[in-house]
């Protein structure tokens, strides 16, 4: 892999961008795999890249059945925060945004993290205790948050509406070190580098069905043939189900679709990310000049990845009381998301009935944050047969256990 | 926009007149059941790519519960039905089969009158008998609930 440099820049402007190389390789599948991970979203690249960068495993395939994150992983509103109330989220998502940091860096490929700061807005008393609640928890994980006040929230972001007669705003969960981050760069960084140790990357690919022998995985059925496996990572978010059913155990997750839409770009007018989740809607710009906005899920089981019209209506209505100065911008573009939510809103990284066979997924509304933390954590469970200490606690027992990681309300989340 | 008809008051409501209620059908584990089956029954789910039997509410309409049964993959729905039922009445079952000739339940999910023979009789019944329930099976709207009324006697 030739690496990417201001010199590669020049190098190339002098021979006419001749010499610019495929990002990643399209190989025909091997007939056998160490490690075949189905999913080459965020998610299943990342657990493919900390595979071989922190386990030394590069015997594997990463099977996709349309294209490149093309799923959620290009479909999120980018925000990338670790404040959340329970500790092992707090661990793992924490984890997730410092890698973050150095992803760049470390993939080199230009990720374009950019931590601008997440301000989540207290518009309710309720709201503003439980932001304490969870700035005070945060303190205490070493997560760097803070609660501001309306006054503060105010010279961060001069376009909200602070003294709205229904939901003024009373403060704010500030993450000075969250931000957002190019989503697709992301998939596309890990997969370059994945395909550089040799990892294969194969896409137009469904898995059809996952073969076992003893009550363990011996290998996947896909559209390509069968590819054998010593182990199977299954990180396919909002299809979970569907592929747990092909490998004979279920899942407490049911799958909805979950909408964003983007705006005409405008001039810069707000350089952080604003949550406001009483009213439901959440904004920030792009570096293009777009507003990123994040709707709301459907109530419904749905694998269609278009969402109810009402829930469009409902997050414009919301966020134009909190920007009224939005109050006349066009939207470019609507879509959905299939994601995979569990009853406790925390994921899944877990062993399965099935010997051999592991599942990344449940990440509900929240995934993209949580990326490279994700992988690395599923790595670690992949690669020793048992998870490790940010793994653990969000093992599949833990419904049967009763040991939840309530983050339906404590991630401030609405949905 | 999705848009389902009571059984009840006969009203095509559309998604914001309703509240879901997630999938229907689940057997509440007895007294003596396991913490395995207890787990299954409060938080595994079916969660198909295709049929999905589910509840609702007729939220800002009469108020009561029913069933549906709609695609997850297309949104099409397939008829709603009682609430007072374990499982779906044979004419869902039927819509569905014409609808979706290849389908079979998801695991956890109600199972289709099992022999051809059965199936086939009481598709002629209603025919047979000739009186409100002969007219269109598949339509969402009130008879369903007649078919089952008709059906094996699960309400109490």
């Amino acid at each position: 892999m030739r690496r990417y440099s201001a010199f590669a820049i020049a190098r190339e402007a002098l021979r006419f961008h001749k010499g610019w190389e495929r990002a990643w390789r399209s190989p025909e599948p091997k007939p056998r795999y160490d490690v075949v991970i189905v999913g080459a979203g965020g998610h299943g690249l990342a657990t493919a890249y900390y595979l071989g960068k922190n386990h030394g495993i590069t015997n594997v395939a990463v099977i996709e059945k349309g294209w490149l994150g093309g799923g959620n992983t290009g479909r999120n509103t980018t925000i990338i925060r670790s404040n959340y109330l329970q500790d092992p989220s707090a661990a793992i998502y924490e984890k997730a945004r410092s890698l973050y940091e150095t992803m760049s860096q470390d993939l080199n490929y230009n990720v374009m993290f950019s931590p601008r700061g997440v301000m989540m807005l207290a518009q309710t008393e309720h709201e503003k205790r439980g932001y304490l609640r969870t700035a005070h928890a945060n303190a205490l994980q070493g997560v760097a948050t803070e609660f501001i006040g309306p006054e503060r929230v105010k010279e961060l972001c001069p376009i909200i509406e602070t003294s709205g007669p229904r939901y003024p705003v009373l403060g704010a969960l500030w993450q000075p070190r969250g931000g957002t981050a190019r989503h697709d760069a992301v998939a596309w960084g890990y997969a370059r580098a994945c395909s550089d140790m040799g990892m294969d990357i194969i896409q137009q690919c469904a898995v059809t069905g996952v073969r076992s022998q003893d009550g363990k995985v011996v290998g996947v059925d896909t559209t390509k043939g069968p590819i054998d496996c010593g182990k199977l990572a299954l990180v396919v978010a909002g299809h979970s189900s569907a592929l747990a059913d092909m490998a004979g155990f279920r899942l407490p997750i049911e799958s909805v679709s979950l909408q964003a839409m983007v705006s005409e770009p405008i001039k810069p007018c707000m350089d952080v990310v604003v949550m406001a989740n009483t009213v439901h809607g959440y904004m920030s710009q792009s570096d293009k000049g777009e507003m990123v906005i994040g709707g709301g899920t459907d109530g419904f089981n749905n694998y269609t990845q278009r969402g109810s019209f009402h829930h469009i209506e409902e997050t414009v209505r919301a966020l134009v009381e909190t920007f009224p100065m939005i109050s006349r911008l066009k939207m470019l573009r609507q879509w959905g998301g299939i994601v995979d939510m569990t009853g406790d809103r925390s994921p899944l990284l877990s062993k399965t009935p099935l010997g051999n066979c592991f599942v990344n997924c449940g990440w509900g509304t929240g995934g993209f944050k949580a990326i490279p933390g994700s992988g690395w954590a599923m790595a670690e469970l992949v690669a020793r047969g048992e998870p490790g200490a940010l793994a653990a606690p969000f093992s599949i027992d833990r419904f049967r256990e009763g040991r939840f990681i309530d983050e339906s309300v404590a991630a401030g989340v609405a949905h | 926009m999705l848009i389902l008809t009571c059984p009840y008051c006969g009203v095509a409501a559309d998604e914001t007149e309703l509240a879901p209620g997630g999938e229907a059908h689940l057997r509440r584990a007895g007294p003596a059941a396991g913490e395995a089956e207890f787990e299954a029954y409060m938080f595994h789910r079916a969660n198909p790519r295709g049929v999905h039997f589910e509840r609702w509410r007729h939220a800002f309409g009469c108020g009561k519960w029913f069933h549906a049964a709609r695609c997850t993959m297309t949104l099409e729905v397939f008829g709603t039905y009682s609430a007072q039922c374990t499982a779906p009445p044979a004419a869902i079952f039927k819509a569905i089969l014409a609808s979706r000739p290849d389908w079979t339940p998801t695991p956890g999910q109600p199972e289709p009158p099992k022999p051809a023979a059965r199936a086939r009789k009481s598709a002629a019944k209603p025919v047979a008998k000739g009186k409100a329930k002969a007219k269109t099976p598949t339509a969402p709207a009130a008879k369903p609930a007649k078919a089952d009324a008709k059906g094996k006697g699960d309400a109490t």
